[in-house]
């Protein structure tokens, strides 16, 4: 049995809700249900292109797709108000085109072109749009762990009614940052949202080899005294419908939750993992295409509530294809970044030209 | 002349800065109720409250990573590693998170952050106890790093690190927070002192002693040694600033008395004065009478017995001996 099928059973058993009732998604407009269904389109056509493009040597580095999990990031990034913000992992590129940075500026950045949302300097597991409440993108295991708890701290203090979600993998769950955390998290009533993208596998190590547990991932949370949930991955309604209640609390109790959603990765953890049909058979990954995939489900769902037909179903896909071709136009044709460029965005201080920079040797090059 | 403790220089500038900036945030292990490890934060939790001086539990990566994403929201935490031995707990959020956002994001995020806290031997603690990282944090481009020597320096310093925009790493010194020197009356104005400023804090004319922290006051007890028993007037540049630096100091002092012995409390390899060494070779070579040396902490992990850990960190014997070599 994998992780999900385990995992699932929990679910069925204890709750045969249909979260299209709960209240979140009875407010939801037609409209809104297409443009739900519209980022998660976008998002595989953005890594489907992006997985192209690697492939085809356009870019350097690492490429960790996210092509299964969509209505995870598409789900949450939906609840966000004004005053909630976002931080994952390396797995960054839905959660940037789910809280609305432009497929442009994501595929430049994958290339390693100046026009990228980083410049060029971040690359595929470091993107940022402070703008957008997006505060990357980080390439080391749970590294972001602490600082969602930041992000939570600093509403907090600043008195604002709001959430931080941050987002895990499953591997995370097992280094002492996140484990920090937790516990500040419950001791100072941090305003966060802790979010497990439970994908079943930690690079390779599948979860029963990495973690121990008992029924599941977030469970952990009850030693901390924290409340947590473990919510079905395909399922764009229940997603919402869980992160919704975990966002709520953060914003009206200032308490955290640890929420564990249970996904799928059609890839391997990153394009350089090849061996990952050895470590996983390729019944599992064609049992979750043809059951569980989130695209398929929430069109099925769509279709069924006579908001979307076969023919307006494929039109969105393929705006979503223009898009991210375009995306690969506009990275192929902007400009590298300068060598000068590479000691730009170092220092605040040095950038800004302030009387404080002009103090002292900042750099020590040849 | 006012004469106040290195702590009480330093809890003037956080109590300052607490009043000045609603912003900043004192945080750490025990500087809140139990008025901090060594007693810098001695009173603040009293007069500022929960909000604004907060105990942590002892988990560094936690807290260190929670005050580097608070920054991002405009927060400006002032965080104590009650030993910065402890840093080594935290390395991920110190050199990835602290150093590396503002560069990752293309300059969309800026981490104003301080981290401070002790970084010396000499308190027969061990090896876990007595690192001295300064020159291993100036090593990672996103980082500031300053070591103050005085009361003064600690306060002056110290405020323009709470207000500078990037992160700022102070490292104190355990055996200088009972040192009373002069500080500034806070009636006679603001007082700070920038970083990348280097202090002449003893003019001389026949050697430069190059050092920072703890070090300085050890070239100035062997400047008074070689004046008075060997004739030799030397001049002791007090770095203060690790980076920026102010290379401007170091260069115009060697280039007038031709000889430099560089005093490092770090360990001699890849150390701040190996960064010195190579700066002085390069831009006052022709100025060199004698070759550039060095008095570094002796190359081994903290050794703990107090018969021999004074001999192991620099001090006003071993920089006269190597003075002597080329004077």
């Amino acid at each position: 049995m994998s992780h999900f099928e385990i995992n699932l059973a929990m679910e069925t058993s204890a709750s045969p809700l249909d979260f299209a009732s709960s209240p979140i998604n009875r407010g939801l407009s037609a409209e809104q249900k297409i443009d739900l269904y519209r980022q998660l389109t976008r998002i595989r056509r953005f890594e489907t292109a992006s997985l192209k493009q690697y492939n085809g040597s356009k870019m350097g580095g690492f490429l960790h797709v996210y092509i299964g999990q969509e209505s995870v990031a598409v789900g949450c990034a939906s609840l966000m108000g004004e005053n909630d913000h976002m931080i994952t992992a390396y797995r960054c590129h839905a959660h940037a085109l789910a809280v609305g940075m432009s497929m442009n500026e994501c595929m430049a950045e994958l290339f390693g072109k100046a026009t990228g949302c980083s410049k060029g300097k971040g690359g595929s597991m470091h993107f940022f749009a402070p703008d957008k409440n997006f505060w990357g993108g980080h390439g080391i295991v749970a590294g972001q762990t602490p600082l969602g708890l930041g992000l939570g701290y600093g509403l907090k203090y600043k008195g604002l009614k709001g959430a931080a979600l941050c987002f895990m993998g499953d591997g995370a769950v097992n280094q002492g940052a996140f484990h920090e955390s937790l516990n500040i998290a419950a001791l100072f009533d941090i305003p966060i949202v802790y979010i497990i993208e439970n994908n079943g596998y930690s690079m390779g190590t599948s979860q029963a080899r990495s973690s121990a547990f008992k029924d599941c991932l977030a469970q952990r949370a009850e030693g901390y005294d924290i409340d947590w949930d473990l919510a079905n991955g395909s399922d764009l309604y229940e997603v919402r419908a869980k992160v919704n209640i975990a966002m709520e609390r953060a914003r009206n109790e200032s308490r955290p939750t640890v929420l564990e959603i249970q996904t799928y990765r059609y890839q391997g953890h990153s394009i350089a993992d090849s061996a990952h049909k050895k470590y996983r058979s390729p019944e599992e990954i064609q049992s979750y295409k043809d059951n569980h995939d989130p695209l398929n489900l929430w069109r099925q769902r769509l279709i069924q509530e006579n908001l979307l037909t076969e023919e307006s179903a494929k039109k969105i896909d393929t705006e979503g294809k223009l898009e991210a071709d375009s995306a690969v136009k506009f990275a192929e044709e902007s400009p590298a970044p300068t060598v000068e460029s590479i000691t730009e965005d170092v220092y605040w201080e040095t950038d800004n030209t302030t009387e404080a920079s002009k103090i002292g040797r900042y750099f020590f090059n040849d | 002349m006012r004469e106040i403790e290195y702590r009480d220089a330093l809890n003037e500038a956080f109590d300052e800065e607490l009043a000045r900036d609603e912003n900043v945030v004192i945080m750490g292990e025990e500087v809140a109720q139990y008025n901090g490890a060594y007693k810098v934060t001695k009173g603040l939790w009293e007069k500022w409250g929960d909000k604004r001086v907060v105990d942590t539990p002892i988990s560094e990566a936690g807290f260190i990573g929670m005050g580097i994403g608070a920054s991002m929201l405009g927060i400006r935490p002032v965080m104590e590693l009650m030993f910065w031995s402890f840093h080594s707990v935290a390395f991920d959020q110190l050199v990835n998170n602290a150093a590396c956002c503002r560069y990752m994001s293309g300059g969309l995020i800026n981490v104003p952050i301080v981290m401070r806290g002790p970084a010396n031997g000499g308190t027969n603690v061990g090896a876990t106890h007595s690192h001295t990282p300064e020159g291993l944090f100036a090593a990672f481009p996103g980082l500031k790093v300053c070591s103050p020597a005085t009361p003064a320096d600690a306060k002056g310093l110290m405020k323009t690190a709470i207000r500078d925009n990037d992160p700022v790493y102070v490292m104190e010194n355990t055996t200088l927070y009972g040192m009373k020197a002069h500080v500034p009356d806070p009636a006679d104005g603001d007082f700070t002192i920038p970083l990348g400023k280097a202090d002449i804090k003893r003019e001389g004319s026949d050697i430069s002693l190059i050092a920072h922290g703890a070090s300085v006051l050890r070239c100035l007890e062997a400047a008074k040694i070689l004046q008075n028993e060997h004739g030799i007037n030397a001049e002791v540049v007090d770095l203060r600033s690790i980076r920026p630096l102010d290379q401007d100091a170091i260069i115009d002092s060697v280039k007038k008395t031709n000889k430099a012995v560089l005093v490092d409390e770090s360990k001699p390899f890849c150390g701040v004065s190996a960064q010195i060494a190579t700066l002085i070779q390069e831009y006052a070579f022709d100025y060199l009478d004698a070759p550039i040396k060095r008095v570094c902490t002796i190359d081994a992990p903290a050794i703990y017995s107090p018969y021999v850990e004074a001999d192991q960190l620099p001090n006003a014997a071993r920089i006269v001996k190597q003075v002597l070599t080329i004077a």
